[in-house]
Formats: structure tokens, sequence, C-alpha cells
């Protein structure tokens, strides 16, 4: 199971400013470990995010991403006490999907 | 001719100065466009959850651990760490203190988890907790107490190994660490025989180090300062290393605190 992302989603006029923390290794798949052997990439493939159910971003990733990363968006037209969720997936298949209120 | 010389050479000086000024505060830029998503805050969460959880043999949380304010008190005990604690015996810094919690009111092996290689296994959880207890004092200025003997007796140990020359470079921390505006490569490095201000050295980890992706406890950023001086490795939590927080924490007085920070 993976650690939980941190949401913060602050509302500022028409538009809602979204910070997403993820905690994930994103191995590029070039390094080697301390026997030489190559570490297996994992890494987030796809992030999406929704405002109230309804879907308002879709990215894909690679492994050029960093470790434990940061994005930031904007949703236009959220209010405070909306609905904001973020998923991800990565090449091994897992998923995480947390959801944070607007404030 | 001389003159244009001389007025040549003082311009260029001026412009090396500027250009060192500004690499500075590029840094600091840096700095400060990643606070907004500072990885460390995935570690506190994982360090305040650990608190509450219920583990190890004696499957019991860390809630009624003393950290020098009473059981179970975290806001501000950062700040006023190393410290003595009668139970122990022993001046103990954030990092000794919790893994004589776990051992204590959980059940874990505190020998174990002293050798386990920082990163690994319960270290990362020791990580997660100072993480956390250390953001819960965030803004709090450093008052380390010096009134046992105890204490007075690690800040004299520390100053004496803060100053202790040895290894292959013949390097001591006050080869860096004891004078204004030095720096290694681009980073500032500051003069930790006084205050050096808020936020800078002791007041400054843990630790999120953007470069390698690890969060990073003062007992690290030790072990690591030993590394590049071509010491032998100190053991975790050993009385040396507890000795120079207490100094470098000592000299800090007043300064207010801004762990968990962001490194490059």
């Amino acid at each position: 199971m993976a650690d939980p992302m941190r949401i913060r989603a602050q509302a500022a006029g028409d538009k809602t400013t979204v910070r997403v923390l993820m905690a994930h290794e994103m191995e590029t798949g070039q390094r080697k470990d301390a026997a030489g052997k190559v570490i297996p990439a994992w890494f987030i493939q796809e992030v999406s995010a929704s405002h109230n159910g309804k879907p308002v971003l879709s990215a894909q990733w690679g492994p050029a991403v960093s470790k434990n990363p940061f994005l930031q968006f904007n949703v236009k037209g959220a209010k405070a006490g909306d609905k904001v969720s973020v998923s991800w997936t990565d090449n091994k298949g897992e998923k995480r999907t947390d959801e944070a209120t607007v404030t | 001719m001389k003159q244009l010389l001389i007025a040549a050479a003082l311009l260029a000086s001026f412009a090396a100065a500027a250009q060192q000024k500004s690499s500075a505060e590029g840094i600091a830029e840096y700095r400060k466009m990643l606070e907004d998503g500072n990885p460390a805050e995935l570690f506190e969460a994982k360090g305040e959850a650990l608190w509450k959880q219920k583990r190890g043999p004696k499957n019991a949380t860390l809630e009624a651990c003393d950290l020098g304010k009473g059981p179970g008190a975290v806001k501000g005990v950062f700040v006023e760490l190393p410290r003595y604690f009668a139970d122990t015996n022993k001046v103990q810094d954030l990092e000794s203190r919790l893994v004589t919690c776990m051992e204590t009111l959980q059940g874990l092996n505190a020998a174990q988890i002293a050798n386990t290689a920082f990163g690994r296994g319960e270290q990362n959880n020791v990580t997660a907790l100072a993480t956390w207890i250390a953001a819960e004092s965030r803004g709090l200025k450093f008052n380390l107490p010096q009134n046992h003997i105890e204490e007075k007796r690690s800040y004299e140990i520390g100053k004496r190994v803060f100053f202790f020359r040895a290894g292959t470079h013949d390097f001591s921390c006050a080869s860096c660490h004891s004078e204004d505006g030095k720096r290694i490569r681009l980073q500032d490095l500051p003069n930790l025989t006084k205050n050096p201000g808020d936020g800078i050295g002791f007041a400054a980890w843990p630790a999120y180090r953007v470069s390698n992706g690890q969060m990073w406890s003062m007992q690290l950023r030790l072990n690591d300062c030993y590394r590049q001086m071509r010491f032998p490795y100190p053991g975790f939590g050993s009385e040396p290393t507890i000795a120079v927080s207490t100094y470098m924490g000592v000299n800090a007085k007043g300064a207010a605190s801004i762990a968990p920070a962001i490194k490059r």
C-alpha cells in the first residue's frame, strides 16, 4: 500500500490552487544497486484529478519526474467546500487516490 | 597605464563579488521555490501516524514517551534537546530519546535500531518521528537547558569534539564551521561556534535533501560530516554526537527553528 498524498486546495477568487505532494520512489530504471544489478523502473505513469467527481486534469508521466513529486495546478470555478481528488497509477499497476476539501 | 590596470583589477574584483552574492541568492531563491512542496511533509505525516500507532512486542503507542516536557508532550520539546534525562541518567538528543522510548514502551531492541543503517528498517521510522516532532516546534526559539551538571559536561565535551582535529585530512568541525562567510562550493557554511541566525545550522535539521531524495535527521547530518572529514563513522546516538549537538544547540540559543527544512 502506497503512502498517502498531501493535498492542499485553496480558493482565491474564481480559481482554486491545488498543491499535491506524492510519496513515490520514482525509480528510473537507469540506476544500478551496490551489486551492479539494474534497479527496475518504478514510476508514476498516469495522474488524474477531478473536481466534485468531474475530471479536470489527466497527465502521462515518465521516469524523468523526481522522487516524491510535487504537482500544482489551478481549477477554475472551484469554491470552498468543493472536493478535489487526485489519483495516480504507476507502472507496476499500483494505485493511490486521495481527496481534499477546498478551503 | 598603471592606474588603468588597478582600476581594471578593482572592477574585476567587484564583478566577482557581485557574482558570488548572486549564486548564494540563487540558492536561496531555489529553496524558496521548493519550500511550497517540501516532501518533508510526507515524513511528518508518517511520523505523526507512527507516534499514535500501536507497535512492537508490547503493542503500545509512543504517546507516553517523555521527550523532556512530560509524558506525551510534543510541542516545544525539539528546541530544548539534547537535555538530561533522569531515567536513563544521560544527556540525550531527540533521536536517541526516541529509540529509548521505542525500547521501554514498545519493547523494540534499541541496540539493534542503533546498528541499523540510516534509511533502512526502523531507522526510517526514527527519522519520520523526529521530523514530525521537530515540525511541532517550528518557529520556536532554541533554548537548551544547561542547569544539570551532565548538560554542562555534555557542552564541554561537545566543544572539544568540535575542535578535535584528526583523520587523513587533519580536519575538525571547526575547520569549516568556526568563521563567518565561508563556503563549500556554492553552499554557505554556517559559523556554529555562535548563533548563526534563524533557521541556519542546528536550527535547519531535520531536512529533506532534494539532490538524493532523502530525509536527514541531525544524527545523519553529523554522520555525513564525519564521512566528509574522513573520520571513522561515529556510533548512532553515541555520546560525542550528542555532545556536538548540545554544543551547537546551546550556541544557537535564540535562533528560531525552521525544521523540517528543504536543502539542495
